[in-house]
């Protein structure tokens, strides 16, 4: 009798096992993800200022963070930083995976150095691309101690185009991934479809344009949620690279978070640009994550 | 690294070909300049580095600007270098890398070979959690931190790490996983092997690749973290990246670029090590991260 009551626990326990050992990360998640983010969309909607508090103020922080013209330029270099991050950094990667597709020599060598970037801390990169673009000692510096006195470079310094400083080391630090996601993408063609094009005649230009770019669909659908992901994230490039300036020249969204959170003291607007920043990444990862775990299925 | 290598079957001409080979090279160039500036510059004295000598070798080889980066720059307010910081680092990192590894490891195991009714959902729930702007997370965190005790402190900074990295190590060990057949499985369990003897025995002494990814990963990711950091992180818990940040952002004084550069190296050479030995698992990692498979 005793015998079988303890087997019936047993099976029981196996049975109720698998859930127990994943309920930690589970409950972790939901607390500290999930329960978060309803905590942070709640005190977008609230009084909070240097500390959260609970009167609520309804969408007044909303409309007050849109005639922000600090917010306005962050949502601007925004859009200039992705669009250019995510096309420069898709062509690119594209175009060095076609190159390195020729039966390269030394290919091994070659895309270890495209990647290692993505190794790197961001302050790290940002680091080496300030020194090195800074007017005083880098390259402006370095061009006119050569020779060439009447050469300028201060893009980093300059209000108009600081922007571009950042779009130019993060194109650096993640092209070379997306280069290794397009290779991936062309070594997975088949090549007897090729060969019978070659037979019937088809240019290089042609294979490419017609046959091979098609197919790496779901490569450029991978590049473009991954980049637009990183571009929406990110934050320590700049504070490294520009400290987000010169003037407010190259604040993006997270840098506006956090010095209105941590260092104004407005904390119902950074909840409210938070808010804005996490839908606009889940706008384009639900729907990515969706299709790819109901393919799996 | 994790490409396969067939290569494909268009033909280039000579003058093509040269062409290609002059484009790589010069990408080449592109992606080295900035370790170039770094090396070089970090082990010159700084008056050669301010008189336009920066894509300059060394014409006076000094360490000086490395010893002063690692244990006498000035740092926020202590002249401390980044020794102490770094270890901060270590100290945040490998328990943050082995709690998450392990817990991705078992949620993996769970997720495929003891599915339950929407499973799926749970592991979107999880892995949705990887790509959330952290900034949504950073006002309760921070609230949270301190009612556990935790602020300012580098087992909070371990938490956070954990919390936010188990979703990344959960879809490596499940998408490894799902492909271990099942049968083995069924069979271990139909010799009466229970929950935990199927883990140890089967599943676990096949995983050690994926293993590598997932702390390899982790590793480089939570090293390189600046937000988390810069936000939770208390007086004497600072990491690296943090540090680092503030040595080269210090508004007093004369700017030693040596020591900065010096100083980056020496941020970057855990995860730059790590890439170089173990760069085809780097790789893997990267793309199971993107690919979802």
């Amino acid at each position: 009798m005793a015998l079988s009551a303890n087997a019936d626990f047993k099976t029981r326990l196996q049975a109720w096992l698998p859930k127990l050992v994943l309920s930690p990360s589970l409950a972790m998640v939901l607390v500290f993800v999930y329960g978060f983010i309803l905590f942070s969309v709640y005190l977008s909607f609230t009084d909070s200022r240097l500390l959260p508090s609970f009167g609520w103020v309804g969408w007044e922080n909303y409309s007050k963070l849109w005639r922000l013209s600090h917010w306005e330029t962050s949502i601007t270099n925004m859009g200039i930083f992705a669009a250019l991050y995510i096309g420069i950094c898709t062509v690119l990667g594209l175009g060095l995976a076609i190159f390195l597709d020729q039966k390269i020599r030394g290919e091994g060598f070659i895309r270890t150095i495209y990647l290692y970037p993505m190794a790197l801390s961001f302050i790290v990169t940002g680091t080496a691309w300030k020194w090195f673009l800074d007017p005083g000692i880098g390259l402006e510096n370095v061009m006119q101690s050569w020779g060439w006195t009447s050469f300028e470079f201060d893009w980093i310094k300059n209000r108009d185009f600081a922007i571009y400083t950042v779009v130019l080391a993060a194109v650096w630090q993640t092209s070379g991934f997306v280069m290794a996601m397009f290779l991936a993408g062309l070594r997975g063609i088949d090549n007897e479809i090729l060969k019978a094009a070659q037979m019937d005649g088809a240019s290089n230009w042609n294979l490419y344009r017609r046959i091979i770019i098609p197919q790496l669909r779901p490569a450029f659908l991978s590049a473009f949620v991954i980049l637009s992901h990183l571009a929406i994230k990110t934050f320590d490039l700049v504070i490294a690279l520009t400290g987000g300036g010169p003037g407010r020249a190259t604040e993006l969204p997270a840098t506006f978070m956090y010095s209105y959170t941590f260092s104004r003291n407005q904390m119902g607007i950074g909840a409210a640009s938070a808010t804005i920043m996490l839908m606009t990444i889940a706008a384009i990862m639900i729907p990515y994550l969706y299709a790819e775990l109901r393919e799996k299925k | 690294m994790s490409v396969a290598s067939q290569d494909t079957a268009i033909r280039t001409g000579r003058v093509m070909r040269t062409l290609i080979y002059l484009v790589l090279l010069l990408f080449t160039l592109f992606y080295m300049l900035p370790l170039y500036v770094m090396v070089v510059n970090s082990v010159k004295p700084l008056d050669e580095i301010t008189g336009g000598g920066m894509m300059n070798l060394p014409q006076v080889f000094t360490l000086e600007p490395w010893a002063k980066a690692w244990s006498s720059a000035q740092i926020g307010v202590e002249p401390t270098g980044l020794s102490p910081y770094f270890w901060n680092s270590i100290k945040m990192v490998v328990p943050a890398v082995a709690i998450s590894t392990v817990l991705g490891a078992l949620n993996g195991y769970v997720l495929t070979k003891w599915r339950f009714r929407y499973d799926t959902i749970v592991f979107g729930l999880i892995l949705f959690a990887c790509f959330i702007p952290f900034q949504i997370v950073l006002i309760p965190m921070a609230k949270m931190l301190g009612l556990m005790g935790l602020a300012g402190t580098t087992w909070g900074l371990v938490l956070v790490h954990v919390v936010y990295g188990v979703g990344f190590t959960t879809l490596y060990f499940r998408n490894y996983y799902a492909v271990f057949p099942t049968e083995l499985i069924r069979a271990a369990q139909i010799d009466g092997a229970g929950f935990f003897q199927i883990f140890w025995r089967i599943l676990l002494p096949s995983s050690g690749p994926i293993a590598v990814v997932s702390i390899i990963w982790q590793f480089t990711n939570i090293w390189n973290d600046f937000l988390f950091g810069a936000s939770f992180a208390g007086a004497d818990s600072q990491p690296m990246t943090v540090a680092l940040n503030n040595l080269v952002q210090a508004s007093h004084g004369v700017k030693e670029y040596n020591v900065h550069f010096a100083g980056a190296i020496l941020a970057a050479l855990p995860t730059l090590l790590v890439y170089i030995v173990a760069g085809r698992y780097f790789v893997r990692g990267l793309m199971a991260g993107s690919v979802k498979g």
